[in-house]
């Protein structure tokens, strides 16, 4: 199969418009006779799921949590983007996609940034209409604030709870399509397979989580939400539930999986401080706009942070980085917190952590000013750390945090796999090898309500002569019978290590070999290391009660299984790039003062990898960069 | 550290649920209580036993999907923190730890410590939204909306939907979940044309799941992991009244 990325022609600024202009219509009336899956409630899926139930479609739609309300989406802090230019700092459409690209390190195609850049005024239009109640100034206008890589101020929030107010609207809108029923919801209930009739996405295969009963669901187009992938490292940002498995599953089905090692640390989060740590939690990247980050001059200074005077401090961002100092973008910002880690500087209780000072923030503005913006996460790292962060600087470290990398799609956001599509973190579209941060609120909304309801057509409008797909195809019932069977063998097992054991074991050949810094040996050995994992897992695992109940030890080694396997691609794409570019950083791809050093003749391609009975075939979508010239992304 | 918990164990919604013992070794003060009971789940699988099953999902006290009764109280021994959030440091070497599910007539058992909490779905699903398809939205800074209401909006807007509220209630009342949907829209200028509807179905929706009526305890607020005041509900009945008076 080749990779048609359907780019539309003409100029950048017309693409969306003609593409629109262009696309297939379906008439109401047959609207209704579709079906789609929208597997997944966060703000790409109930956005997509409640937006095409508008549009009149039948729609069903999963989340594994008890509500749709839950999904990760909602523990997003700091903000989202658009290019309102509302501050009048010579923000627009342009810079704003510039930015995205020159923060993605020119890895991700200019028409899908673009189109990011240009529906994000009327994304904020639209959470206004939703009441979504963003921080305001005492005019009345919406207020904003600077993030990370950019240098305007082009941030709408709503305190430190942005992703949650986000979400609750788009949980909203959905509930109302669930109570109008156009939209079936199906919450405890995880899909474990995707089903795939003559070459075309027809199913899902999926798990009641409070029964355990395994269900069949045909439909028109099948529609993956699923999130980010992260947990793959185990300790990370994201919720303990968060997997990988519809898109690996899908993949393995034939979908193709897009730059899997493009992997976000995040540089603000709690330090881990002990092994049975189950998660890191994140402190917004917001909290750079005030904090200052820095670390002792002197090696293992035990003295207190208080008791360190300026000129004994190293403001280390600010030092290597003067004009973006300590809003210089997250890659950037965790390697640089790594590097003075790594060298010794490091503070806390493991020394695995750097301080984030708000003193002379309180100094200049006043606490109150401090606590009006960031209230909420001074409350709970106090609530986390039992510190006052008013008294005293906050510890923060590096953490996994987001999956650039995701499941590959066209301009349309339909995967390799006809009828199959991918929408928000779980595919791979417009971040490229680093997103910028509150880009990701956007593109997981705009996927959802814009994008996707526009594009889905085309591709049913070739379905409504085709014959309704049903549930008792002879593949529905081959899929079930596989998905029941890996159940089994797990339970069969019987062996004498538990999932989390497994999960301990595998985050931690990933943190030190696959993310913030790689290399070729390493790799290699991870690679081999993994596999080791995964058979011993599918010899010794343990995992007790049964398959027809609700069971969350079988719920975790069934994420398990498929984040092994998928850490192999991780690795594998890792060690084929040779070179550096945004987070994937190959420490033999270096300049001498340690910067990132990317390599456009070789590599100015997205790696899309295609499953071939256990292994990986590379294929490779060449970026064309018509509009920008690539640059060396400096942030000095 | 070495904790004795007491869990409340349930196979199913229509099983009879008893409490078991557990005596564990090896926790330490800088563990979150939910990974005292992971280590205690783990140590279970490996005895052959089945695990607690608990609901949780962020572990940062945002989702709202943990929440059981410990020690008494909804969320632990802490006002306004979730149970996620709640850390051993806040017990003793050698206590003995009561953890049950969240106990309200609305709330059934599904297994264990998890209860179904669909019936707050239900509510939102009758009014908790603004009637506007996508797509149709004007420009943002059309409607100006002065700080200090937005603000209001957001205090009440944060619920996270744990149900803390109802379980600790001594009615299992819903109002101060109800309450604050209907007042973070009801305060906004988008919010005005349903506001009517939105507070008639989403209120008459809390009868229909049986819940209890408010008798203005205060207890709810204690436990609000996002601290909402009971004033909401107060706001709340004042707007019902008026609508009932006015129409
Ligand atoms: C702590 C944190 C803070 C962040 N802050 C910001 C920020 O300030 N700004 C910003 O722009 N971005 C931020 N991000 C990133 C952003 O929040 C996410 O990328 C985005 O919300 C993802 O949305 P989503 O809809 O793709 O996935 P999610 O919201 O994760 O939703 C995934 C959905 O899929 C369902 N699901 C998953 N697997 C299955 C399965 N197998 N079967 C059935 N259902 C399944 C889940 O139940 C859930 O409903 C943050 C991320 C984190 C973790
Ligand atoms: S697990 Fe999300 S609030 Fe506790």
């Amino acid at each position: 199969m080749t990779l048609d990325s359907k780019i539309p022609a003409g100029r950048l600024e017309d693409k969306w418009t003609s593409y629109q202009a262009k696309s297939h219509l379906i008439n109401p009336a047959n609207k209704k006779k579709l079906n789609i899956l929208v597997v997944g409630s966060g703000l790409a899926g109930a956005g997509a799921a409640a937006t095409l139930a508008e549009l009149g479609y039948q729609v069903q739609c999963f989340c594994y949590q008890d509500s749709p309300r839950r999904a990760h989406s909602v523990a997003a802090q700091g903000g989202i983007n658009a290019a309102k230019n509302y501050q009048h700092d010579g923000d627009s459409v342009w810079r704003m996609f510039y930015d995205t690209l020159k923060g993605g390190d020119f890895r991700s195609r200019e028409a899908n940034t673009y189109r990011l850049a240009e529906l994000s005024a009327p994304l904020i239009d639209h959470f206004v209409q939703q009441g979504v109640p963003f921080a305001r100034e005492y005019g009345g206008v919406l207020a904003n604030r600077s993030f990370g890589g950019v240098q305007v101020q082009r941030t709408f929030y709503a305190r430190g709870q942005t992703g949650q107010q986000l979400l609750l609207a788009a949980y909203s809108q959905l509930s109302k399509m669930i109570r109008a029923k156009k939209v079936a919801m199906f919450a405890r209930h995880e899909v474990l397979d995707i089903v795939v009739i003559q070459g075309k996405a027809k199913g899902v295969i999926a798990r009641d989580l409070a029964t355990g009963e395994i269900k069949r669901f045909a439909a028109d187009a099948v529609v993956l939400a699923t999130g980010g992938y992260s947990r793959v490292f185990r300790l990370s940002t994201l919720a303990i539930g968060c997997n990988g498995s519809a898109i690996w599953k899908a993949h393995k089905r034939g979908a193709y999986f897009a730059a899997p090692s493009f992997t976000q640390i995040h540089p603000t989060a709690l330090p881990q401080t002990s092994e049975s740590q189950s998660k890191l939690t994140l402190m917004s990247e917001s909290l750079r706009n005030d904090g200052r980050i820095w670390v002792p001059k002197k090696k293992d200074d035990n003295r207190q942070a208080k008791d360190i005077p300026e000129e004994e401090r190293d403001y280390y961002l600010e030092r290597r980085y003067p004009s973006f100092g300590n809003l210089a973008p997250r890659d950037i910002a965790s390697r640089a917190a790594k590097e003075r880690i790594d060298a010794g500087y490091g503070v806390g209780q493991l020394k695995n952590a750097v301080y984030l000072d708000f003193k002379h923030a309180i100094n200049k503005l006043g606490k109150d000013v401090i606590q009006d913006k960031y209230g909420n996460l001074f409350s709970m790292y106090e609530k986390i750390t039992g510190i006052n962060a008013y008294e005293e600087p906050m510890k923060i470290s590096p953490a996994a945090h987001f999956s650039m990398g995701g499941l590959w799609v066209d301009y349309e956001l339909m995967t390799s796999i006809p009828g199959l599509y991918a929408i928000g973190e779980c595919n791979y579209s417009d971040h490229g090898a680093n997103r910028l941060g509150a880009n990701s609120l956007l593109q997981t909304s705009i996927d959802g309500y814009f994008i996707l309801p526009n594009t889905i057509n085309n591709y049913l409008e070739g379905e409504l002569k085709e014959t309704r797909p049903d549930v008792n195809h002879p593949e529905f019932v081959k899929v079930e019978d596989e998905v029941k069977s890996q159940i089994g063998k797990i339970l069969a097992i019987n062996g004498h290590r538990t999932t989390d054991d497994f999960h301990r074991e595998l985050g931690k050949v990933m943190w030190q070999e696959c993310a913030m810094s790689r290399n070729k040996k390493g790799l290699e050995k991870a690679i081999l290391q993994i596999k080791e994992i995964k058979d011993a897992f599918w010899k010794e695992v343990k995992v007790t009660g049964h398959d027809n109940e609700m069971n969350p030890e079988l719920e975790k080694a069934l994420r398990l299984a498929d984040f092994i396997e998928l850490a192999i691609l991780m690795c594998t794409d890792a060690l084929e790039r040779n070179e550096s570019c945004g987070a994937h950083f190959r420490e033999e791809y270096q300049t001498e003062d340690g910067e990132a050093m990317r390599n456009d003749e070789d590599y100015k391609y997205v790696s899309v990898w295609e499953y071939d009975a256990g292994d990986f075939k590379l294929h490779k979508e060449v970026l064309e960069f018509e509009y920008v010239q690539p640059t060396v992304r400096s942030y000095k | 550290m070495k904790i004795t918990f007491k869990i409340w164990r349930q196979e199913g919604a229509n099983s009879e649920g008893s409490f078991k013992t557990y005596d564990i070794d090896g926790l330490t003060e800088d563990m979150s209580f939910l990974e005292a009971l992971d280590h205690l789940n783990e140590r279970l699988v490996l005895k052959g036993e089945k695990v607690v099953a608990f609901d949780h999902d962020c572990r940062e006290g945002i989702c709202g999907q943990c929440g059981v009764f410990i020690n008494g109280r909804a969320h632990g021994p802490h006002d306004h923190m979730t149970t996620c959030q709640l850390h051993m440091r806040s017990f003793k070497d050698g206590e003995t730890i009561v953890v049950e599910p969240y106990r309200a007539g609305a709330f059934p058992v599904v297994k264990d410590l998890v209860v179904d909490r669909t019936a707050f779905d239900r509510i939102i699903e009758q009014g908790a939204y603004i009637t506007a398809k996508t797509g149709t939205a004007a420009e943002a800074n059309a409607i100006l909306i002065p700080k200090e209401v937005a603000d209001n909006s957001m205090d009440v807007a944060a619920c996270i939907g744990c149900g803390a509220c109802v379980a600790t209630c001594k009615n299992a009342s819903a109002a101060l979940f109800t309450s604050a949907k209907i007042n973070h829209l009801n305060k906004l200028p988008q919010g005005q044309p349903e506001a009517h509807r939105r507070l008639v179905g989403m209120t008459d929706q809390m009868a229909i799941e049986n819940f209890g009526s408010c008798t203005f305890t205060a207890a709810c607020e204690v436990e609000c992991p996002a601290e909402i005041s009971i004033s909401s509900i107060a706001e709340m009945n004042a707007r019902y009244v008026k609508a009932k008076l006015f129409g």
